[in-house]
């Protein structure tokens, strides 16, 4: 089965990225032979909808699954419609979490674990577009 | 004549400036743009106001023609369109309504309907023409009402915005186009650290701009050491002054109860026409 996970770097010993839109890089895994390949996410310095854009690309990866810290409304509303079931709560390192999603032990999120904007940081008053 | 009433940091006394500006030069017109939270309609208390609607357009996907063919998610840079599969989503409260994705259906499945974001007030108080904007709870993009009440400015006469604080896209909107900019401190750290931003901003748009500072009296010399570096003219002092904070919570211009401030915000409308002169 293949599965994105969202990381803050490019191996398996990376940590996991609690953001979905807003992570560095995908890593996209095969969870029978835990082969590897990582993406960047080019949805990351987007203004808005940081989280739709990051879906789009999980969708184009083909991915059944994602394992993420949190996700957001839209970004949970866009991957649901394209049938990639989401699973949140994962910490510590990649490897790790996906040990945590073979053994059944992460979350299924049915619904958005945070509002909007969880993944951008330093925003007060000035979120004003 | 239009000036704009900005600040950086928020809380500074825009809405207290522009207020008592306004009633004590008799403006013509005053326009409330910081649609997110207006306030100037509590001190000039408009009677029978009309409300316009503000509307954007956004994509309506005709999934009988569309072919999933994924180019109008692809054109939008703000993500408000999801393709996938078979399936085609519109996540409206992202759209810039600029259109491109209509133009950019091969297949043209794509048109518009008018979506609400706010509402614009028009009425009339103390002989001033007072418009406001609305930003509806939980929409992002203040810029189209802020333009909506743009669009009501008189094109003669003395017109008198109050900006949203900051130094984003609101103030941007609020401030272009006009002839001079206000910039309302307070004299203190956080003052000067918003301040320097936002005069900035405004140099930048090719706007003259002279400082306000409030509050005088309290926190240090920063504002004065930055402004007189920059050769910014500091045109008026407005004490830290407990009575005029009472009045501003109660809702009442400070200059009806200290009339002789009146003379001071007309000698700051002479200031301000000489140097856009």
């Amino acid at each position: 089965m293949k599965i994105v996970v969202s990381s803050t770097g490019s191996t398996m010993d990376s940590a996991v990225d609690p953001r979905f839109g807003r992570c560095p890089t995908f890593l996209i895994i095969d969870t029978e032979t835990m082969s590897h390949e990582a993406v960047s996410n080019t949805s990351i310095g987007s203004a808005h909808g940081a989280g739709i854009g990051a879906a789009q690309s999980v969708a184009k990866l083909n991915a059944k699954a994602v394992i993420t810290g949190n996700v957001g409304p839209n970004a949970h509303m866009a991957l649901s419609s394209a049938g990639i079931e989401i699973y949140t709560g994962a910490s510590g390192s990649v490897r790790n979490a996906v040990e945590m999603f073979k053994n059944g032990k992460l979350s299924k999120a049915g619904r958005a674990t945070v509002g909007g904007h969880f993944g951008q940081s330093g925003r007060g008053r000035g979120r004003r577009t | 004549m239009k000036i704009t009433v900005a600040s950086g940091k928020g809380g500074t006394g825009k809405t207290l400036v522009a207020v008592n500006l306004a009633l004590s030069v008799e403006a013509d017109q005053v326009l409330d743009c910081d649609v997110e939270e207006p306030n100037v309609y509590i001190f000039l208390q408009p009677d029978k106001t009309t409300v316009k609607p503000v509307e954007l357009l956004v994509p309506v996907i005709d999934e009988a023609k569309c072919t999933y063919c994924r180019k109008c998610a692809e054109f939008c840079q703000f993500n408000a369109l999801f393709v996938v599969g078979e399936t085609a989503m519109v996540f409206p409260e992202l759209c810039h309504s600029c259109g491109g994705c209509k133009l950019i259906c091969p297949v043209d499945a794509i048109t518009e309907k008018p979506r609400s974001i706010g509402d614009i007030y028009l009425g009339e108080a103390d002989g001033i023409e007072l418009v406001y904007g609305k930003l509806n709870i939980g929409e992002a993009l203040a810029v189209p009402v802020i333009s909506a009440v743009k669009e009501e400015a008189k094109d003669e006469g003395l017109v008198i915005l109050d900006s949203a604080p900051g130094s984003a896209c609101p103030v941007v909107e609020t401030v272009k186009d006009t002839d001079f900019c206000l910039m309302v401190t307070e004299p203190t750290p956080f003052g000067l650290h918003d301040l320097e931003i936002a005069t900035e901003v405004v140099s930048q748009l090719g706007i003259p701009l002279g400082v306000v500072v409030n509050f005088a009296g309290i926190g240090d010399r920063g504002v004065y050491e930055f402004c007189s570096e920059k050769s910014i003219p500091i045109l008026m002092e407005i004490p830290y002054n407990r009575r005029i904070a009472e009045l501003y919570s109660d809702g009442i211009p400070f200059l009806k109860e200290m009339p002789e401030w009146r003379s001071k915000f007309q000698s700051l409308l002479e200031k301000i026409k000489e140097m856009t002169r």
